[in-house]
């Protein structure tokens, strides 16, 4: 018996598709079997970023209408030998067009054959998120340093406290720029952990390559290389019960001269 | 027959009272006050309205009743019935007295988006995010920051007050008043804070200890040494 988790943030654009697709894909670098459900209907991305466009036959909305078996809408992903499925979102309806009793039946019904289910789940509090909360045992709320990203994750959390079949959401901080952050023009992560009194589970910086692995449907958990990749495979880990510490986000300045200089505190 | 009487009226220093017996029944105890009233008249001329306390004793009197029996005495003669006093509260009565006298505990965060709303007094171990509310008949305390809105006294009571250990609220209510925190807000909060409405009419917000001199009925404790 697997457990579902749900990535959410409330507001858009924070990078929960991304993290879905990171975190799904380390998960299953780890060796765990992971589906994949995008439940933003009618504006897909997870096939996108997870480059899975091209095979999708059936979608969400035909499983729970009942034009087709589970796993005749799972698209498997070839990268991962028999590990990654992804149950992708139907485009052409809207949020309406699912229940979420429907959706925690799909969801315990996959949770039978996967480890873990990680739920993709729309912005805003309306339908999209009510399916998508619907079938999880755990939550992770996705923000970024943004005081607006910040207010949206507390209103998320204290809806998914409401939530009693889910335990005590976790905190993903996205899109970190250290420089800003040490500036003070950026809230810093021990602010927002306190202000939303909540585990943090993972910090991720800002990087450019996520956005290039996006756009070649590559999640960039697979290049080992990058320090998001890095902080990506520790949140798994940490989802795996392994107790990892926290990423050192400013090592730009490596020669021993910046070392004296930090040690004085010269910036 | 000499049957006791149902309805009596005294005279104490504090003005009239009419002791309504509470073993008859409502009908008979209107009857008798009707002609009590009407034949006691040592005709009175002048048009001063004298005010009358009414006790029932043991009797419930619903809310109709009550107004049938200020509208009767009213009419006979020219008595006001300032209060009617029984000894008998309903359950809502009393639960609703409870409710607006207790202090409500509650350990958790409220945050964006979330109302928290007590009759009487509030007391929050915990934060109040921007964006969420807190709201008290009476008084909130809160052990943790205020980054939201509190109201208290939202019934009307202006002697309410709100004491945060840190205050840095984005709106403090005060019965019908409310005041807001500058735009340009930098500074990381005062800690240990109370806010009231002063004599003319502005919310202050001041060091808790001024709290003892400004609502000294705040204390309810009494005894000690």
């Amino acid at each position: 018996m697997g457990e579902a988790i749900v990535i959410t943030s409330g507001k858009g654009g924070v990078g929960k598709t991304t993290t879905s697709a990171n975190i799904g894909t380390a998960l299953a670098l780890q060796g765990k079997r992971v589906c994949l459900i995008d439940t933003d209907i009618g504006l897909r991305n997870l096939d996108v970023v997870m480059g899975l466009e091209n095979r999708i036959i059936y979608d969400l909305v035909d499983v729970i209408q009942g034009r087709c078996k589970i796993h005749q809408a799972l698209v498997k992903d070839k990268r991962f030998d028999d590990k990654l499925y992804l149950l992708p979102a139907a485009q052409t309806t809207d949020k309406n067009a699912v229940e979420p009793e429907q959706m925690k039946k799909l969801v315990d019904e996959l949770k039978q054959d996967y480890d873990y289910i990680i739920i993709d789940c729309p912005a805003g509090i309306e339908q999209g998120y009510k399916n998508a909360v619907a079938g999880a045992d755990k939550a992770i709320v996705v923000t970024t340093p943004e005081v607006s990203a910040v207010r949206d994750a507390d209103r998320i959390i204290g809806l998914i406290e409401k939530e009693e079949h889910v335990e005590s959401p976790k905190l993903v901080i996205n899109r970190i720029r250290s420089h800003m952050m040490k500036n003070g023009d950026m809230l810093d992560v021990d602010e927002i952990t306190t202000h939303l009194s909540i585990d943090l589970i993972g910090i991720v910086a800002d990087d450019d390559e996520v956005i290039r692995a996006s756009n070649h449907g590559e999640p960039i958990v697979m290049n080992p290389n990058s320090k998001a990749s890095i902080a990506y495979r520790n949140i798994a880990r940490r989802i795996l019960g392994e107790s990892v510490p926290l990423q050192q986000l400013d090592t730009q300045d490596k020669g021993m001269f910046s070392k004296i200089k930090r040690f004085f505190g010269v910036r | 027959m000499n049957k006791t009487q149902n309805v009596t009226i005294k005279g104490t220093k504090d003005g009239l009272t009419l002791h309504l017996d509470d073993t008859c029944s409502f009908d008979e105890l209107k009857k008798e006050l009707d002609r009590k009233l009407s034949n006691s008249s040592r005709v009175q001329e002048e048009d001063k309205l004298l005010t009358v306390k009414v006790t029932v004793g043991n009797r419930y009197l619903d809310a109709k009743q009550q107004e049938e029996l200020k509208d009767l005495i009213r009419r006979k003669r020219n008595l006001i019935v300032e209060d009617i006093e029984t000894n008998v509260l309903t359950r809502e009565e009393v639960q609703q007295l409870k409710s607006e006298n207790e202090v409500v505990s509650m350990a958790r965060v409220i945050r964006s988006g979330q109302v928290i709303e007590v009759e009487g007094d509030l007391l929050l171990i915990g934060d109040v995010n921007p964006g969420g509310t807190v709201k008290a008949g009476g008084n909130i305390f809160i052990m943790g920051t205020l980054k939201g809105i509190a109201h208290a006294g939202c019934n009307g009571n202006a002697e309410a007050v709100i004491a945060a250990s840190v205050m840095k609220p984005s709106q403090l209510r005060i019965s019908e008043f409310i005041s807001r925190s500058p735009d340009q807000n930098e500074d990381d909060g005062r800690i240990m804070e109370c806010a009231y409405v002063s004599g003319d009419s502005q919310i202050i917000v001041d060091r808790l200890q001024v709290l003892m001199n400004k609502r000294p009925n705040l204390a309810r404790f009494e005894g000690g040494r």
